[in-house]
């Protein structure tokens, strides 16, 4: 699995951060700033779960 | 013939004259109390495409728009100043992303020990005081009031005043009131815009005012929003979570007996409570969806209450259970306007909640809840006084 955050359309919310807090920060401006792209296999769940939570769209999965 | 919405009678529960609304069709066109017509939406997956739709927009001033708000809040939201949150991208963003590094997740962090000694204080004066009492005015309201205006940099001196401007706002008693209110809160703001004391309000006019991307009025309208949105709401949800859970004394001791429990319980809380019961939309495009077209021009309203008790994204939607998953709830919405409070609500009602029971352990109500008298429609969900004791 591979994860980016769209920058361009992240609102900010924080659902990545609380729900998959290994793999997903906010940077100073709130934005969001994927720690590692390639979660492990026993991430891909969470990181999943982020993606549906994310409002906006830009919790972004590609397998 | 149903229409929408419909008076709550259980502080916790969806109306019942809701019950057509939710047979598994996920939206329909129905008359609102106001006489327009909308599509109402109470299917989990249709709320959430729509919401998340740049087709569907938040601007008032559109004719279609469903404009089920109280007289007040109509104007402010209508008025050529009005906030972020009724408009649409690229200016909602604009303003949106001025605001956002005040809410991360780890500024929240940083935040709780403040928030902590605010409960622990407001816990202090309410026993000090003594049973029995109005937990609203001792606990629930104080607690957000404090934060919200320490983070803004508005006196909590003022707290009276602002209080009572925002629910005469948000309640819409008769024109006279809720006009004047207005009036007095904008008046306050834009005085309090012009030399902000430290504080959020501050910092934003550093940064964007005094450079010219934003005007004191759209200041003023912005800490308006937040100080209104910021209060109100918390207080609600921790009235409401009480009482809930005063009802469910199972669920209670479960929640008390593990820390570990409050984050997921208070998501839990937060789906079926449903405080804001519509978010209110308009299509700007035709959209194709679940079988029907919502024309360009047509209201929608998304019924988070109903939304948050589908049968096919909640198991036995109806029964409270703090052990659930209910972290897809809509209680916040979703899109680009999901809530930007929303963490601080979350460390507020994760620090106030237990806070409140492990130090109250004897709290009890002290009104049967069915004598409790409801906010009525087109409010934030809630009562206006709870009476305890311990
Ligand atoms: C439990 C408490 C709260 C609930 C249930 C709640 C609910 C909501 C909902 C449903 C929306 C979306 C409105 C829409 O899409 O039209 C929203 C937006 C918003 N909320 Fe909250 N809220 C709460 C607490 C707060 C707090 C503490 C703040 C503090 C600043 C806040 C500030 C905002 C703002 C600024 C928006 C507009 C965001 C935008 O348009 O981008 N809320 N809230
Ligand atoms: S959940 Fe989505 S919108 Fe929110 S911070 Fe993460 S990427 Fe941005």
């Amino acid at each position: 699995m591979h994860v980016e955050g769209d920058r361009e359309v992240c609102v900010g919310a924080g659902m990545c951060v609380l729900t998959a807090p290994d793999v997903f920060d906010q940077d100073d401006d709130g934005i969001v700033k994927v720690l590692h792209e390639q979660p492990d296999a026993g991430e891909e769940d969470v990181v999943r779960q982020a993606a549906t939570l994310c409002p906006s769209g830009a919790v972004k999965l590609l397998t | 013939m149903i229409t929408y919405p419909q008076q709550r009678t259980c502080p916790y529960h969806p109306a019942s004259g809701y019950e057509e609304l939710r047979d598994g069709t996920p939206l329909r066109k129905i008359r609102l109390v106001n006489g327009q017509e909308a599509w109402v939406v109470s299917g989990h997956d249709q709320a959430r495409a729509l919401l998340a739709d740049p087709r569907v927009s938040a601007d008032r001033t559109n004719a279609g728009f469903p404009m089920i708000v109280p007289p007040a809040v109509k104007a402010v939201h209508t008025s050529p100043n009005r906030p972020f949150i009724v408009r649409d991208d690229p200016e909602h963003n604009r303003v949106r992303r001025m605001l956002i590094s005040e809410f991360t997740i780890r500024r929240l962090r940083e935040m709780r020990p403040d928030i902590e000694q605010v409960v622990h204080d407001t816990i202090d004066t309410m026993l000090a005081a003594g049973p029995p009492t109005d937990l609203v005015t001792a606990f629930s309201l104080p607690v957000p009031s404090l934060v919200i205006s320490r983070l803004l940099g508005v006196p909590y001196a003022d707290h009276e005043f602002f209080e009572k401007a925002t629910s005469d706002i948000l309640r819409g008693r008769t024109p006279e009131v809720s006009v004047k209110a207005t009036q007095d809160l904008i008046g306050y703001m834009t005085a309090l815009a012009q030399d902000p004391p430290p504080g959020l309000i501050a910092r934003l006019k550093a940064d964007h005012v005094d450079t010219g991307a934003m005007t004191t009025d759209d200041l003023a309208f912005t800490a308006l929003l937040l100080l209104g949105a910021g209060h109100e709401t918390t207080a609600s949800m921790i009235t409401l979570s009480v009482i809930t859970l005063l009802e469910h004394p199972e669920q209670l001791a479960a929640f008390r007996a593990d820390p570990g429990t409050v984050p997921a319980s208070v998501e839990e809380l937060l789906r079926y409570l449903t405080i804001v019961e519509s978010i209110l939309r308009v299509a700007v495009d035709d959209i194709a969806i679940a079988d029907v077209v919502i024309k360009a021009g047509e209201g929608i309203v998304i019924a988070s209450s109903l939304v948050n008790r589908a049968a096919d994204a909640f198991d036995d939607p109806d029964r409270f259970d703090l052990g659930r998953e209910a972290a897809h709830h809509v209680a916040f919405g979703y899109g680009v306007h999901q809530c930007l409070g929303q963490n601080l609500a979350r460390a507020e009602l994760h620090l106030a909640l237990p806070a409140l029971f492990d130090r109250v352990p004897g709290l009890r109500l002290a009104a049967p809840v069915d004598e409790l008298e409801l906010r009525p429609i087109m409010t934030i969900q809630g009562v206006d006084a709870l009476p305890v004791t311990w």
